[in-house]
């Protein structure tokens, strides 16, 4: 699989997930400037998180604006994958490939900490590899991941099973208490309708190997692989 | 040059003294015009010349096999095999953040970073060290919670995981906290960078942000102590970008990877005053820089305003001949200022032209290294035997052990930093093995089978009560914390932050500490390769107490042979190496619950030490321990405690059995005896952990057994071990430690 | 009465924030744009008749909480 990660000014990420995708996963990566065009031949293109322009004005605001964006828009629109992660998710909201918006966190602080998540739709080429109900443990670390969006658009997204993330607890339960941002339904990551671009606030690049004690989140990356015919066994399996 | 008259006045507001002067006017042999009166002032500071305690830092032994880089650069280097080096720092921001604490604390942050990469390390890892008064004060919540933000807001956003730290809470640090931040990176060993201005004609490049009227005189205020007038300094605090300090970090690893750069250093303390005469200083070269070209982002900036500016996020470099389009196209991808402001000379002077004109021009040696250097008197303090005097007879003993550990497990000092740490990115770069909230943390080496351990450690109340022996406790106790992670040490950088050094008691307790630091590492073969100083933490003439705060990395050769602190398992034995003796001075149960701070702090050996730190570091290894926590504040029973309550996947409890062996309940309990650490051991095998501590000559004693919901210590012996029962619910336990800071700050 | 308190940094700090905001208007095409300050906007009822009175309490607000006097100026109009 030919995976482009995009470099924004401020993007920490990229790094994470070009690792994940080449060195642990054995695929071959492109790391594409902002100001660059999207190279030809990708087969998916990941906004990794990080703090794109600082943050300023607002998340994913001015990087939304990136000269790669109108590349990354027109990928999305020809059907291919998209996914973005944190920083990555808060871009997809304000170049309107998703929709939504992200608040700053209930807490008003920066939150680091591993979390529940339910796989709510599990027929997706984001998340074939797991089961429906089936709850990962993820890292999450943001300052604004607080989803929001209105009622007619919240109905038309869960009418359309486009949520595809939950804040749970460890046995699944959709609870307040286990909302760690305040998000809207404790909703942790969605689809767009056409079921090619994901964002997803918590990182599933953190969570993907042995060595770090936590492999849930590898099946993000294993289900993107699968949905391009490719099984963990034919890809190239190296680093730990 | 403009004439300039030289006022006893003038020379008080640049704290430079009549000698010093003296000095300045031989070096010169003329008057100095008010801009090189001031670059004088901000290189003769003690922050940038450490006049005081430059004699005493000689005796410290930094040398040794791995040693790649020792004192002297912006960062220590050691070798960890691999064709790798880890390049580390750590450095106080303790004025700063006591007058803006976001601010202060975030620049403090910056100013790390930047140490680490001008290296061509890629930063892999920030902790940090913190002190505050009682959490009972307001300012002083206000000062925590500005400060953590500051940490967290620019180490997120620079991508940088903060993976440790520790914090203390002491009133004696009320109106003068220490924040002190660790930074760490990993550099091929055949690619090092120095602060060097070499080869006669090179272009000098400054890049990064513009120069703004920020910081201006930022060094002296550092070595400066504090008053109720302390407000009217705050024009000199500077605003940190962490944004531009990512797309910095970004292009000095690019410029680096090629061949272009000869030297580079970044403009910290004393700006580019300090960067100019030490690059030029270091290779025996002079530098002359044109001032209208420097990228400025206000209008009728003075030559001293330019030269002593601590604007952040800027860098010099001196790149080679011809090399200037590559450099510039780098910088500009990055969105940088840059631009040429001047050529390396052969003069061996920093000559500062405006438009032409020369406006400053100063031997550069002269100004970076022979500043001037004191013997400082000094002597013990007259307090200082009433201090140590602690008649245990005058102590009750303990009557109910469970409500004084509970008492200790509320104190903010020993209680989970859950709160502050959930505010840090810890993860990110995918390399934390180990996160915060253990001993030490672990993080893997991409591209080899190995992992780094790191801890930073201090405690001041040692240091205070026994500067020689508190500062070989601060050693002793980082290196028991990475042997707790199975890692071997490997190289150590402190930050020492003491009172005013003017007094002699405060030289008392520098010196002796010296010395404490110098026989520790010698003794556990450790080089310190980096540091710095920071003196004048007083304010209203209370100095805060002596603390060299100590960072230590460690090397663990096989990333899968590690150690968390907490229990794993139900019906695992728990083993106790190391011996408990009476040791009551100076603990934080002696504080906490008879509000004293006082006697000599706890005997420590450094051969046991050495045995027991080896002894689990083999044991680790061989993969015999399933956990291994080390004993310090709150004693053996807060260590087990810990050990029950501080697992990431839940908590479990444990029962153990004490003799008392002719001590006291509290001693026993809560007592601060070095060199013991708490093992958890699966049962088959007990024998040969027993076995291998024996070798080793390290006493290891089975105390009990990992399991229940219930933590339950009992003491056996003669009578009066009646009442020193501990038996407590785990929920109780973690309920009262894990929520300790949140309660404190009214967020429970 | 209403207070209106508007924030910004003191002329001189740097504004990271605006800088960005301004790099991006530029790339927009936005040429003419410059020195882009950011601020904050803040609304107080102030339950006082007495205009001076509530004038010097707005005043507090601001020195006390509102504005980081260390780096940031502030004014208001009250209505």
């Amino acid at each position: 699989m030919n995976i482009g990660v995009v470099v924004f000014p401020g993007s920490n990420c990229d790094h994470d997930c070009e690792y994940i995708f080449k060195d642990v996963l054995g695929q071959s990566v492109k790391m594409i400037w902002h100001k660059d065009t999207l190279p030809a031949g990708l087969d998916a293109v990941v906004l990794p998180g990080g703090f794109s322009y600082g943050d300023y004005l607002r998340t994913g605001a001015i990087a939304r604006f990136s000269p790669v964006m109108g590349g990354v828009k027109e990928f999305a629109r020809e059907g291919r994958l998209v996914i973005g992660i944190c920083n990555g998710f808060q871009i997809l909201l304000e170049a309107g490939l998703l929709p939504g918006v992200m608040l700053r966190n209930t807490s008003l602080n920066f939150i680091c900490k591993d979390v529940y998540v339910k796989v709510e739709n599990a027929a997706t080429r984001f998340t074939n590899r797991c089961e429906s109900g089936q709850v990962l443990k993820i890292p999450i670390a943001h300052a604004d991941g607080n989803y929001y969006t209105d009622p007619v658009t919240l109905a038309g997204v869960k009418a359309n099973a486009q949520v595809i993330f939950r804040y749970c607890t460890a046995d699944g339960k959709v609870t307040a208490e286990a909302n760690p941002n305040g998000s809207l339904d404790n909703i942790a990551g969605i689809m767009n309708a056409d079921g090619n671009v994901l964002g997803m606030m918590p990182h599933p690049e953190r969570s993907a190997e042995t060595v770090l004690g936590n492999e849930d989140g590898r099946l993000i990356f294993l289900s993107m692989l699968s949905a391009f015919g490719k099984s963990e066994q034919q890809s190239r399996l190296v680093g730990v | 040059m403009k004439s300039l008259v030289i006022t006893q006045a003038l020379l008080e507001q640049h704290k430079l003294s009549e000698d010093e002067y003296k000095k300045i006017l031989e070096i010169l042999g003329r008057e100095p015009n008010w801009t090189e009166l001031g670059m004088f002032s901000a290189m003769w500071s003690e922050h940038c010349s450490y006049k005081s305690s430059r004699i005493h830092l000689k005796k410290l032994p930094t040398t040794g096999p791995r040693v790649v880089q020792g004192p002297g650069e912006n960062a220590g280097a050691v070798d960890i095999g691999d064709g790798l080096c880890a390049v580390f720092k750590m450095e106080s921001h303790n004025h700063p953040s006591f007058i803006e604490p976001y601010q202060g604390a975030a620049t403090g942050v910056g100013g790390i970073l930047r140490d680490i990469f001008t290296m061509g390390a890629r930063p892999i890892a920030l902790l940090n060290s913190l002190r505050f008064g009682g959490l009972d004060n307001a300012n002083t919540r206000h000062l925590l919670k500005g400060v953590v933000s500051g940490i967290a807001g620019y180490g997120n956003c620079m991508g940088v995981p903060t993976v440790g730290g520790e914090i203390v809470f002491n009133d004696i640090y009320a109106l003068n906290p220490l924040v002190n931040v660790f930074c760490l990176g990993i550099a091929r060993k055949d690619k090092i960078f120095l602060g060097k201005a070499a080869g006669v004609g090179n272009p000098v490049i400054y890049f990064g942000s513009k120069t703004g009227r920020d910081g201006i005189h930022g060094a002296t205020m550092a070595s400066d102590s504090f008053d109720e007038e302390a407000a009217q300094k705050r024009p000199t605090v500077q605003v940190g970008d962490p944004f531009t300090e990512k797309l910095l970090l970004e292009a000095c690893l690019e410029l680096m990877s090629g061949d272009c750069l000869v030297g580079i250093q970044d403009m910290g303390a004393a700006g580019l005053t300090s960067s100019a005469c030490e690059m030029a200083s270091r290779e025996g070269t002079g530098v002359e820089l044109e001032l209208a070209d420097v990228p400025r982002r206000e209008p009728g900036m003075t030559p001293y305003e330019i030269m002593l500016s601590e604007s952040q996020e800027r860098m010099l470099m001196v790149a080679k001949a011809g090399r200037e389009g590559e450099v510039i196209k780098i910088c500009r991808k990055w969105d940088l200022d840059v631009a040429v402001i001047g050529r390396v000379t052969d003069t061996g002077k920093v000559v500062l032209k405006e438009n032409g004109h020369i406006v400053a021009e100063i031997p550069a040696k002269a100004l970076a290294d022979d500043g001037p250097r004191y013997d400082r008197p000094s002597s013990p303090p007259a307090y200082q035997e009433m201090l140590q005097a602690l008649n245990h007879d005058t102590l009750p003993d303990v009557k109910d052990a469970n409500a004084a550990l509970l008492a200790l497990l509320d104190s903010p000092t020993i209680a989970s930093k859950r709160w502050v740490y959930e505010q840090y990115d810890h993860m990110v770069r995918t390399n934390t093995m180990v996160r915060p909230g253990s001993d030490a943390a672990v993080l893997r080496v991409k591209g080899t089978n190995k992992a780094l351990a790191l801890s930073v450690d201090c405690n001041g109340r040692y240091c205070l009560l026994n500067p020689y022996e508190g500062a070989k406790i601060a050693i002793a106790e980082c290196a028991r914390n990475l042997a707790c992670s199975g890692a071997e040490p490997i190289g150590v950088t402190d930050c020492l932050n003491f009172g005013n050094p003017q007094r002699p008691e405060v030289m008392w307790q520098f010196v002796l500490a010296i010395e404490g630091l110098k026989d520790a590492c010698e003794a556990l073969k450790v080089p310190i390769v980096s540091g710095n100083v920071s003196l004048y933490n007083e304010t209203n003439d209370l100095s805060i107490y002596p603390t060299p705060m100590i960072g230590m990395v460690g090397l663990i050769e096989e990333a899968d042979r590690t150690a968390t602190q907490w229990f794993k398992q139900a019906g695992d034995v728990i083993v106790l190496l190391g011996r408990t003796r009476e040791d009551l001075g100076g603990t934080e149960y002696l504080k906490v619950l008879h509000h004293r701070e006082q006697g000599s702090p706890p005997l420590l050996n450094l051969e046991d030490e050495q045995a027991v730190q080896a002894c689990t570091i083999r044991l680790i290894r061989e993969g015999l321990v399933q956990s291994a926590h080390d004993c310090s504040d709150g004693g053996l029973a807060v260590a087990l405690a810990e050990c029950c309550v501080s697992g990431t996947d839940g908590r479990v409890g444990a029962v153990v059995e004490l003799q008392l062996d002719g001590l006291r309940r509290d001693a026993l309990l809560f007592g601060e005896s070095q060199s013991r650490i708490v093992l958890s051991v699966k049962q088959e095998q007990v024998e040969k952990v027993l076995e291998v501590a024996m070798n080793a000559g390290v006493r290891a004693s089975r105390i009990g057994t990992v399991g229940g919901s219930r933590l339950v210590i009992r003491v056996n012996g003669d009578q009066r071990a009646a009442g020193c029962t501990i038996d407590l619910d785990v929920t109780t336990v973690h309920e009262r430690w894990a929520l300790a800071i949140p309660r404190a700050l009214g967020q429970d | 009465m209403k207070a209106k308190i508007h924030v910004t940094l003191k002329q001189g700090i740097l504004d990271p924030q605006g800088k960005a905001i301004e790099h991006a208007l530029d790339s927009l095409g936005f040429q003419n744009a410059g020195n882009v300050r950011v601020g904050k906007y803040m609304e107080v009822d102030v339950n006082e008749t007495d205009r001076a009175k509530a004038d010097a309490q707005v005043k507090q607000m601001c020195e006390k909480l509102l504005a980081n006097t260390v780096i940031e100026e502030y004014r208001y109009e009250l209505g």
